[in-house]
């Protein structure tokens, strides 16, 4: 055997083991947001049906990015492609989960949710109007809350990120100024604040800086026990973040009506709706060219319909309503294979 | 043909084969660096053309219009490099010093070992470090008695205002000095070495002091290579990235004070390159990359050159 024959038999050992490793996997890539709940989704589905899931969370615009290269069986994205969006990559997007969007804040003199916020008041600190804490429109707010004479500093995502998206997407629905000047993207140009790398970087900000306000995954604030604020939503109630709250955001929005599923639950009507929630959305190619590829990946996020809804609300995310899970099934049928066949059944 | 002339002729061939290889593999570095600027130019050739050279001192960063423009990014990476270097320079020159002059010889081994250490510390370290346990620490004891103290002296009074949040351009400064002071030690220490001993025994000899010394004879015998030492501390401190970003506060302003939060072109793009959707944020980023490439290719230039001078002088001495 000459070294030649060593080397093609070392590397086919290799190729072999690794292909056998990977041969029904299947693989995403996107958002952020979703990922610890992916994870624990692809653990108990893998001990389930040994089918493994390789989810590798690099952020919404590069999972967008990876599906259209079609370098992974499904991406995922915090912000909901548009119909137009959608057709010209040839698309199929789904929801997966909710999450609310809290603003977190560093006072000494408030304990978790007590402080109150309008829409008005959030827009005007996060534009730089309102600059210190015992400012008039704030203690119209709170009349039992003693606010010191501290300035506010703004603290927000320096990373583009699906958060961002739902943050600012509110902003300017409830901010002509801010629609203006600022505007909805998943990064920004922030008027005033510094920016937190991810949500740790924010937390640590918001933790670290007396005075501070941020905004994070709730999540994030409750697992980290952060202060978070009540908010005013459309209906002139205050509502503190919890799945409830999030539930009744979901609730009334119009989901069958929006292309994509792409319903946007910020400042939802609802009596109890929590003003700043999102959902998570997966993409696919509505044509696949690995058809069996295809219906592994729907045969996962079918499982996590199912299944799947102890484990959110566990990890503080959020389960979509169960007729809106059918009416994604049935969407379902759009995603064909070679022969126009539906992969799903 | 005898054996011997056949073995001859077998190791000519063995040597001319080594030399082009050796050759091939040098040419691959230049080859390299050239597929290097070409793809950088090739991704942000829709940003240069969209923005041309404006790009350069424009600020505005603002993805949701895309209209994107360098100079706060750019400003940031220069101005955090230069104070890193208003603190590492004295610093190092000092360790340096003490390493070849005053120290006894026991210390000096691990003395230069702990600095080289240093050197080898992963930036992400310094980052944690720095966000996590200095600037907590500095925004608590330093920074409310340097605004109250500092702060209110006329002229440099302005430097050292701001709000007292620990995070920002004077920590992310002093952190890059930290990250290259090892650097500038080494080479500090290396290049006073060289100082011929004749020439400092003849000033010890003629009564002068370890400073009269150290001022009058080892600088100017070594002023090249301590530029060049700079010049390499410098290009470090440009191209830092994670420490940089853990602590620079990531927004898109000029800094009105040493407290400000700014944002460099490593932490732009370590913050915004996996989220940029749209061609055009993608491309601007590119450009920023190129336009740190070139910073950074001109100071190693720079420094590469002055260490050569050194070493030609040191020739004509001795």
């Amino acid at each position: 055997m000459t070294l030649g024959h060593k080397l093609l038999v070392t590397v086919g050992l290799s190729a072999g083991l690794f292909t056998h490793a990977i041969a029904g996997d299947i693989t995403g890539a996107g958002a952020t947001f979703p990922f610890p709940l992916y994870a624990k989704w692809a653990e108990q589905y893998k001990a389930a049906t040994k089918t493994g899931l390789n989810y590798q969370s690099i952020g919404s615009g590069g999972g967008i990015k990876q599906i259209q290269a079609k370098t992974v069986d499904f991406g995922a994205s915090d912000k909901p492609l548009k119909k137009e969006e959608l057709d010209k990559a040839g698309l199929i997007q789904f929801p997966t989960v909710m999450g609310g969007v809290v603003p977190v804040v560093n006072l000494d003199v408030v304990k978790g949710g007590e402080l109150k916020l309008n829409p008005a008041v959030l827009a005007d600190i996060y534009l730089g109007k309102i600059k210190n804490w015992n400012d008039k429109a704030i203690a119209a707010l709170n009349p039992n809350v003693k606010l010191p004479d501290q300035a506010i500093t703004v603290v927000y995502r320096a990373d583009g990120s699906g958060t961002t998206w739902i943050f600012t997407n509110y902003l300017s629905k409830v901010s002509t100024e801010w629609k203006e000047k600022v505007g909805n993207e998943a990064s920004v140009q922030w008027p005033t604040g510094v920016g937190g790398k991810g949500n740790e970087g924010v937390s640590q900000y918001v933790g670290r800086i007396k005075g501070s306000i941020g905004y994070v995954e709730y999540a994030y604030a409750k697992q980290n026990k952060m202060d978070f604020t009540q908010m005013q939503n459309k209906a002139g109630n205050f509502v503190q973040p919890d799945d409830t709250t999030f539930k009744a955001a979901a609730a009334s929005a119009d989901w069958k009506g929006t292309p994509g599923f792409g319903a946007i639950l910020t400042d939802q009507a609802g009596k109890d709706a929590w003003p700043i929630t999102g959902a998570t959305f997966i993409l696919m190619h509505a044509k696949q060219d690995k058809p069996e590829q295809g219906t592994e990946v729907l045969k996962f996020f079918d499982w996590a319909y199912k299944n799947g809804d102890k484990t959110a609300l566990e990890m503080d995310y959020v389960p979509m309503p169960d007729n809106v899970k059918n009416e994604i099934r049935s969407n379902w049928k759009q995603i064909v294979g070679a022969n126009n066949a539906p992969v799903w059944k | 043909m005898t054996a011997q002339e056949l073995r001859l002729k077998q190791q000519k061939r063995q040597d001319a084969a080594f030399r082009i290889s050796t050759r091939l593999f040098a040419i691959l570095v230049l080859v390299l660096l050239a597929a290097i600027i070409g793809s950088l130019v090739y991704g942000a050739w829709p940003a240069i053309t969209t923005y041309g050279l404006p790009f350069i001192t424009t600020v505005e960063w603002n993805p949701v219009t895309s209209a994107y423009g360098g100079w706060d990014s750019i400003y940031g990476t220069l101005l955090t490099s230069f104070i890193a270097l208003l603190i590492a320079v004295p610093v190092s020159f000092g360790i340096a010093v003490f390493l070849t002059e005053l120290s006894p010889i026991w210390l000096r081994r691990p003395l230069g070992i702990a600095i080289e250490l240093l050197a080898g510390v992963p930036s992400i370290i310094f980052g944690m470090w720095g966000l996590f346990v200095f600037a907590p620490w500095f925004a608590d004891n330093i920074q409310p008695w340097l605004m109250e103290h500092v702060g209110t002296l006329p002229y440099v009074g302005w430097l050292f205002q701001g709000a007292p949040m620990g995070i920002g351009l004077f920590t992310a400064s002093l952190i890059l000095s930290v990250m290259v002071i090892p650097y500038i030690t080494s080479v500090m220490r290396d290049v006073f070495e060289v100082t011929p001993a004749m020439l400092k025994e003849s000033a010890y000899g003629l009564g002068a002091t370890t400073w009269e010394v150290v001022w009058n004879v080892v600088i100017p015998y070594t002023k090249n290579g301590i530029i060049g030492g700079i010049m390499l501390g410098l290009g470090r401190a440009l191209g830092e990235t994670m420490a940089v970003t853990f602590v620079i506060g990531n927004a898109h302003r000029i800094p009105g004070n040493l407290f400000d939060p700014t944002t460099s072109i490593a932490a732009t793009l370590a913050n915004e390159f996996a989220e940029a959707a749209s061609e055009i944020h993608i491309a601007s980023l590119i450009y920023l990359g190129l336009l740190l490439f070139l910073i950074t290719f001109v100071v190693l230039v720079a420094s590469k050159i002055m260490l050569m001078r050194l070493q030609r002088n040191e020739g004509a001495h001795s």
